[in-house]
């Protein structure tokens, strides 16, 4: 692992071109799949826009976002602007670049990620479910600001899960990071506490906190996570500045119900999309971005430390569709 | 986790009630309805098309019998199909003749292998097995100190295997440590891998070929979308899988990967996660799933009715009891005793149909404390006491308060409570919804907790 991670490194490529390669199964799914519906079949069809909504319903984006993707569609085909099938996809990736620039059509509310004030840390969560990769989406979160020439603290702040701990000093002393930490079962609330005291004495910025993987229908569970909210807004004003929801790509539409219940919880400002260099799609966060103005941040792309990069909705879709 | 599932299909077949005879439209309206359940479910777009096909061509041959509106033949139908594709018993673990026997835990990162790992060796064990663990998750950080502590917190030897980092080794010398022990099952978890990773899938076919496991367990996620179908079939294809754990299922995932994995593998589902305490492993029971799915109160029960031709005589010696009024403090106890024996309440309490009187159940917040307590009080009554409850007097709650460390207050709510719980319950046999109960193989007695409470 570790040489995997911090072994030579392939020459730099562009962001662009490696975000292309992790979709390529993503890509291989929907849009050969789409190429295929559309192959030989120059009249639009209702099979046709059938086969099309299934594409998209496998793709996890769900029946209702797919629906209304759709139904933009179908408007065109009657309307007549849309007669030669092969323009079809075009139409698509249009849709869905449309659902991910402006999440939520501006009609949610939508909470945004605030600025530390003057001189004090900024202050990122990461929460999720458990096993969607928060840990490890955090190590590659601490590498992208350590290359930006910042100085980020990590808090380890999942106290339950056995070994957690263990797991982010294992990255830390690999990043050559300090972690602020206490004993397995202590409270998070205070070893945020402790960590945002450190981050403020010693001019650590931004402090990255590690949280215990939690089911959003853990009512218990979830209030701890507003304690800790509440713990972080007395130590730093506005703090947390972001609250970074990890969510599985291989995720069904469970996705909706826990970015629903974590932006209650903890304000969630935004998404950080793993595991999409496996065949899952991710198309999940079509809908959330939909239907609860929940951006994506950032999409975790391989195993590598630097596979953690910002998400850009136009090169997402570009290279979902691109040739 | 089913939940959501059943109130889906709920509504779909309200939709159905009223059309007089089963039309290809009523059909192809009920079947639009389930479809869309089923997708937001998470059940695969193709498992959902072959089972509405089949469902389909035999709504159409078949005659809707006279104790049977078309809604209900459809939902039977439905059923039917849902048993098939879930299996009708619960499918248990295969050890082999020579120890110990090998369980090899397969899966995606994060799908909880390491944690189930623990639970079911903690539920080996309870089995009066004596199960070993060992992690060949060489890869991530911290993997092997994690199933270490678990296995501490629930005291289950694993295999240290300090100084040996290849998986192969690590394996080997952990069966042949635990054959030396005399552990009779070395439960072996897997680093999480993709099932399109090739020299990691080559690694964990290595695994099986040199361990020949009597199980390979495929631990997925309960929430998992549509890639489920992909990420099983390409690790059964390549391992061979036995079974599947489906974790997460304590959320309010719909839990249709159930239905997309068992359908594309074949292999039964065995074991499912529903908590985070290492206990919260449970043996999957199809049919009580399938109940769940469509355990639709009304149209059941209408459906029940039906059935009840057959099955009069059994549904009357289950209620017989409560009918005769001879339902006692000491049954009361018994049942509760029952109840926390079968894990907690909460969980309990959502299987059961969310129907009529019962809608709010699965959202009572139950305090199992309270049920100790309860017990404790039944505990401090004469035999006499338990048989006749009418007889205890001011003076008797009192003693009874004492023998118990409560205080007479409680006395009072308890025996409250078991007037309340006899009257829904004779309700309740009248209701046929008893004998669901009975079916979902729950003791009857969670008439005490009040549903509106």
């Amino acid at each position: 692992m570790v040489q995997t991670l911090f072994g030579p490194q392939e020459q730099k490529t562009s962001l662009f071109s490696r975000l292309k390669q992790a979709v390529s199964s993503t890509k291989s799914q929907l849009v050969e799949r789409l190429d295929l519906v559309t192959e030989g079949r120059q009249e639009i069809d209702p099979a046709l826009l059938d086969d099309l909504e299934a594409t998209l319903i496998m793709a996890d984006l769900g029946v209702k976002t797919s629906s209304q993707i759709m139904d933009g569609l179908r408007d065109q085909t009657h309307g007549g602007r849309l007669q030669d099938a092969k323009e079809i996809r075009g139409v698509v990736e249009q849709e869905i670049l449309k659902v991910l620039e402006h999440p939520g059509n501006g009609t949610a509310k939508r909470t945004v990620p605030q600025k530390p004030p003057e001189g004090q840390p900024e202050v990122i969560l990461v929460v999720g479910v458990n096993g969607v990769g928060k840990t490890t989406s955090i190590a590659k979160l601490a590498r992208y600001y350590q290359e930006q020439n910042r100085k980020p603290l990590l808090v380890a702040a999942d106290t339950f899960r056995a070994a957690a701990i263990e797991q982010l000093d294992v990255w830390a002393s690999r990043l050559r990071m300090e972690v602020v930490k206490q004993k397995a079962g202590s409270d998070p609330s205070a070893v945020i506490f402790d960590g945002l005291k450190a981050a403020k004495s010693r001019n650590f910025d931004p402090v990255i906190v590690d949280t215990a993987g939690r089911l959003h229908t853990k009512h218990n569970l979830m209030t701890e996570l507003s304690k800790m909210c509440r713990i972080a807004s007395r130590e730093v004003p506005g703090a947390p500045h972001q609250v970074l929801l990890v969510i599985d790509a291989t995720t069904g539409q469970n996705g909706l119900s826990q970015a629903r219940q974590f932006i209650e919880h903890s304000g969630a400002t935004g998404i950080i999309l793993t595991k999409l260099d496996g065949t899952a799609k991710g198309g999940v966060v079509v809908a959330i971005a939909r239907e609860l103005a929940l951006p994506i941040q950032f999409v975790g792309i391989g195993e590598k430390i630097d596979d953690l990069i910002p998400f850009n909705p136009r090169d997402f879709v570009a290279s979902l569709f691109g040739a | 986790m089913f939940e959501a599932l059943q109130d889906k299909f709920q509504q779909a077949f309200k939709n159905l009630r009223g059309y007089g005879t089963l039309t290809p439209e009523a059909i192809d309206e009920a079947l639009r309805e389930v479809r869309m359940a089923l997708l937001e479910a998470d059940v695969n777009f193709n498992v959902v098309k072959a089972l509405l096909e089949r469902v389909r061509v035999r709504a159409m041959g078949e005659q809707v019998g006279a104790e049977f509106t078309p809604a209900q033949e459809v939902v039977r139908i439905v059923r039917d199909e849902l048993v098939e594709i879930l299996g009708h018993d619960a499918s248990l673990l295969t050890f082999s003749k020579e120890y110990p026997t090998v369980l090899l835990m397969v899966g995606l990162q994060g799908s909880g292998k390491t944690t189930t790992s623990g639970k079911l060796a903690l539920w080996l064990s309870k089995k009066k097995k004596r199960p070993m663990l060992v992690s060949c998750d060489v890869y991530r950080p911290a993997a092997r100190e994690q199933l270490a502590v678990i296995a501490k917190a629930i005291g289950i030897p694993c295999f240290a295997g300090d100084g040996i980092d290849s998986p192969v080794e690590l394996a080997l010398a952990a069966k042949k440590d635990a054959a030396d022990r005399g552990h009779d099952v070395l439960i072996v978890d897997t680093a999480g891998r993709l099932h399109i990773d090739e020299p990691l899938m080559k690694e964990v076919a290595e695994l099986r070929a040199t361990l020949r496991p009597s199980e390979v367990l495929l631990v997925a996620d309960g929430m998992v979308g549509q890639d489920a179908v992909k990420s099983a079939q390409e690790f059964h294809e390549r391992l061979g899988a036995t079974g599947v754990i489906l974790t997460k299922l304590d959320g309010d995932a719909r839990g249709g990967a159930a239905l997309s994995i068992r359908h594309v593998t074949g292999q039964p589902i065995k074991f499912i996660g529903v908590g985070e305490k290492y206990d919260a492993l449970d043996v999957f029971y199809p049919d009580r799933i399938v109940s769940r799915i469509l355990g639709m109160g009304d149209i059941m029960s209408l459906i029940e009715k039906a059935e009840e031709k057959i099955d009069k005589q059994k549904a009357l010696e289950v209620h017989q009891k409560l009918q005769s009024d001879s339902f006692t403090l000491s049954d009361f106890r018994d049942q509760l005793a029952q109840m926390r024996s079968l894990g907690p309440l909460d969980q309990m309490l959502g299987m059961l149909p969310k129907v009529g009187m019962l809608k709010n159940v699965g959202k009572v917040q139950v305090d199992e404390k309270e049920l100790i307590r309860i017990e404790a009080i039944i505990n401090s009554m004469t035999e006499k006491e338990r048989r006749r409850h009418d007889i205890i007097n001011g003076k008797r709650r009192k003693r009874i308060a004492r023998g118990s460390g409560t205080s007479v207050q409680q006395v009072n709510q308890v025996l409250k409570q078991y007037v309340q719980m006899r009257k829904m319950m004779k309700t309740m046999s009248a209701g046929l919804l008893g004998k669901q109960l009975s079916r979902l193989k729950m003791p009857a007695g969670l008439g005490g907790l009040d549903p509106k409470a």
